[in-house]
């Protein structure tokens, strides 16, 4: 009887083009790649080093430890939070790993589980500081990086530990089945990059923190246990940091108390130049995994043209302010319209 | 000196994927009450906002008082004296009711801003509306009614020619309608012109002067609101003849499935009690405020510090948190449907399955076929106007908002559905639908509480109301014995 209503109407016509916006709806997904693929085309014709697979490879295993903890930042920020301890807890996973097998003598596996324990902890500590108790995400999760990284400066005495069993370097410094261009890290993030990008699309949990961090009384209204939620998400990145901190030790066959030391800063930055809104509620796992790699080319980039690290830094800083610039501006445009 | 405040010339306007207008013209005459209505997406916010300079037009153009003019920003349209009050309130919530008043034009004094004038200004606004409302309050603590008095306040405070009101009317009650009304007879009196939307037809038909119908963004008739019925103008509207407005059906009223005794919340309830039965539409009239909204979410388990007795099916049960609530059966339609209901960002088909995720569920995976091929059932059964089950809900327009969210819970497939204000901002085919919906719902052996400030809503679709008034339960009215009047005295008593 009500054939001739608007919803129906409208709905057939757009149909058609069913590819098309589906098409354009990547691209909007992921409008990142264009700035990704603009880069390489611009360092490669300002250095001839930049494009080889050796280089890339590289830089692949550069960025891992950061793509990892941009994983779990992933989680944190599109529920409406941020982490800005992970870095900390990177170095003090690392020094952990470190000591377990070196001051106590314990077997590789066991290291292992009892470290991401660790990270679990630190990341439930943040979940509980934020939502139980309410203290407002940046704010806790400061205090927690300045307790964890004094932890690891206290346990240490400010040195590294080394002495890493050989059994553990493959981690860092080991390619999957001896193929050149595929060390472990990297097949790591590839790996734990799938499972996120999986949950984040298709499981309850994943569909729940898109929820929360997009309207959060709206989501409680609907009985997602929000508070869990983000709880979760803060754990999931403590134990993906411990991941990472793992890897650095591997890789340089000590535990430095300073590892990870800016490495938030990197994360936050690479999930929002890929898309991930800081105010909550958008983002896609592979656009803030294209944050990373950019970030990776572009520090890569400016080392082979020769630039130094200190403004190097800077740069990244630009980076991020023009990032979180262009983010609240489409916010803005798009309520406007 | 010309007569028309506002004639509208061939304006279009499109969005991706919708015309939201197609050609649209008319004449407003100076001075006159001007009603403009239409099913939900029809395009009238749409139009109101290429009027007031939040939108641009695509073609078309318009002239003020006989001089063409372009309107490109919100200030402009106020300089040339267009006041709006939109369907979406736009106040900040964290200032206080006479700042968000006079938001931008702080009135400056020797030292800073002249609070006092400020407050003074305030006042005199809040008094002319004849209500009570305390300038000092935060925004944020109001009720959605409260809110759209200050909204009306602010449009006043402009002292604009033009005065255009979206659903000002959809989220007041009968006494708030009242003083609203009265208001727009003293605007008239000033020869200020009124451009009124609202779904409430028996509003058209006591304040307008002339109506202005839409449908799918075409403009299909302006008349003396004297030379049409009721009928005539739904038909104009929906294009077709409508059944009846309150389809309601008898069904067997089977044995209790909620009872609460004694509930109360400090300063909020007071020994409210009450029983549901199987098969029933059990009503809650009551003025803004009168705590009906607080019953509901203690039955949801969505605020703290609720102490009685609930059972539900005959077992103790204590809501501890919304999903206990949910995964018990129960569930709420939120009155706020931006702030409570809705996750603005994500799709229509996301924010159907949002309460309940097992009905898009195999195992462990969210299933894209399934959960879009249930926002097409809704989409058809609620008639949602939307392109696709992939548009952002922000996208949508108010009415068609709304409709996502009863879309959410009927997918919820609660046993016990409370629903707050379920009509607000649904055009009166969509409330047919629904109504006919919620009887489909009671003959299956679920329970429906329904609260609502629209009296012939009420009337016409409840078995029972329960009346309440300051936190209290005052009157217990069978649909048979129901009256307006009888409703009205236990509400103000
Ligand atoms: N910013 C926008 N982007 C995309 N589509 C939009 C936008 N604003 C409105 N629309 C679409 O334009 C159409 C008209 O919307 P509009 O808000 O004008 O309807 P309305 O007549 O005010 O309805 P209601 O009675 O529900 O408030 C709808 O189909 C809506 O989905
Ligand atoms: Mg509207």
């Amino acid at each position: 009887m009500a054939t001739s209503r608007t919803a129906g109407k409208t709905r057939g016509s757009a149909q058609g083009a069913g590819a098309l916006r589906r098409i354009k709806r990547f691209f909007d997904d992921y409008s990142i790649i264009y700035a990704v693929l603009i880069l390489i085309v611009i360092l490669s014709i300002a250095s001839p080093d930049f494009l080889s697979l050796k280089n890339f490879t590289n830089v692949f295993r550069q960025i891992s430890m950061i793509a990892i903890l941009t994983i779990g930042m992933f989680f944190v920020m599109v529920g409406g939070g941020i982490d800005i301890s992970c870095g900390a807890t990177v170095g003090l996973t690392g020094v952990l790993f470190a000591m377990f097998m070196v001051n106590y003598g314990m077997h590789p596996v066991p290291a292992f589980i009892l470290t991401v324990l660790a990270g679990v902890l630190i990341g439930t500590i943040n979940g509980t500081l934020v939502t139980r108790f309410g203290i407002p995400a940046m704010i806790a999760t400061l205090g927690t990086q300045s307790i964890s990284r004094g932890f690891t400066y206290v346990i240490t005495g400010a040195y590294p530990i080394s002495g890493i069993p050989e059994s553990v370097s493959f981690l860092g410094r080991g390619y999957v089945l001896g193929l050149e261009w595929l060390p472990w890290p990297v097949f790591i993030v590839a790996i734990l990059a799938i499972i996120a990008h999986y949950m984040a699309q298709r499981t309850r949990f994943g569909r729940s923190v898109y929820a929360v961090g997009g309207n959060p009384e709206a989501a409680y209204l609907s009985g997602i246990k929000d508070k869990r939620i983000q709880i979760i998400s803060y754990i999931a990145l403590g134990a993906l940091s411990a991941i990472s901190g793992m890897i650095l030790t591997s890789r340089l066959a000590s535990g430095q108390p300073n590892g990870g030391l800016t490495w938030e800063f990197e994360a936050v930055t690479a999930a929002v130049i890929g898309g991930v809104s800081i105010t909550g509620g958008r983002g896609r796992v592979f656009g803030a995994l294209l944050g990373a790699i950019l970030i990776g080319l572009l520090t890569n980039g400016m080392t082979l043209i020769g630039m130094e690290s200190y403004p190097q830094q800077m740069v990244k800083g630009i980076v991020l302010v023009l990032a979180i610039g262009f983010d609240i501006y489409s916010i803005n445009k798009k309520s406007k319209n | 000196m010309a007569e028309y405040a506002l004639r509208i010339n061939n304006i279009s306007k499109s969005f991706p994927g919708v015309k939201a207008l197609d050609d649209v013209s008319f004449d407003i005459k100076k001075g006159e009450l001007h009603g403009l209505v239409g099913e939900n997406g029809a395009g009238k916010s749409t139009l109101i906002k290429i009027l007031s300079g939040v939108y641009s037009t695509d073609l078309g153009s318009f002239e003020l008082n006989g001089v063409p003019v372009t309107v490109d920003t919100p200030l402009e349209a106020q300089q040339l004296g267009i006041s709006v009050v939109h369907q979406e309130l736009k106040l900040v919530e964290s200032l206080t009711v006479k700042e968000n008043i006079f938001l931008g034009r702080p009135f400056k004094g020797k030292m800073g801003i002249d609070w006092q004038k400020l407050r003074d200004e305030a006042v005199n606004l809040i008094n002319r509306l004849n209500i009570s409302l305390d300038p000092d309050e935060l925004v944020s603590n109001l009720s959605v009614a409260q809110k759209q008095i200050v909204e009306i306040c602010k449009a006043l405070s402009y002292n604009a020619d033009i005065i255009i009101m979206d659903e000002p009317s959809a989220t007041l009650t009968e006494k708030e309608l009242e003083t609203l009304f009265s208001i727009l007879h003293e605007l008239k009196a000033q020869n200020i012109t009124i451009i009124y939307i609202s779904h409430r037809l028996e509003e058209i038909f006591k304040l307008a002067d002339t109506v202005t119908i839409l449908r799918d963004g075409k403009h299909i008739d302006t008349l003396p609101v004297n030379q049409v019925d009721r009928e005539k103008l739904i038909s104009l509207m929906v294009g077709r003849t409508l059944g009846m407005e309150y389809p309601k059906r008898k069904v067997e009223i089977g044995e209790p499935v909620l009872e609460v005794k004694n509930l109360n919340r400090k300063g909020v309830l007071h020994d409210v009690s009450f029983t549901l039965h199987r098969g029933e539409i059990l009503g809650f009239a009551g003025l803004v405020g009168a705590g009906r909204t607080e019953v509901a979410r203690a039955i949801f388990g969505a605020d703290r510090g609720v102490t009685g007795e609930i059972l539900l099916n005959g077992k103790t049960y204590s809501p501890k948190n919304v999903s206990f609530a949910v995964s018990n059966g129960i569930g709420l339609i939120p009155e706020d449907r931006k702030e409570q209901g809705l996750v603005l960002d994500m799709m229509v088909k996301e924010n159907i399955s949002m309460a309940n995720f097992k009905s898009i569920m195999s195992s462990v995976f969210l299933m894209p076929k399934k959960e879009e091929s249930i926002a097409h059932k809704f989409i058809d059964a609620l008639h949602i106007a939307t392109p696709d089950a992939e548009r952002q809900v922000k996208y949508l327009s108010g009415g068609n908002q709304q409709k996502v969210v009863i879309g959410k819970w009927l997918n919820a497939e609660s046993d016990i559905l409370i629903i707050d204000e379920p009509t607000r901002g649904i055009d009166v085919g969509a409330k047919a639908e629904i109504y006919s919906l919620m009887c489909d719902l009671a003959e299956e052996g679920k329970a429906i509480i329904m609260i609502s400030s629209d009296m012939p809503e009420l009337l016409g679709v409840c078995d029972r109301i329960m009346v309440m008034h300051d936190g209290r339960i005052t009157g217990e009215l069978m649909a048979e014995e129901a009256t307006q009047e009888k409703i009205l005295e236990y509400a103000i008593m």
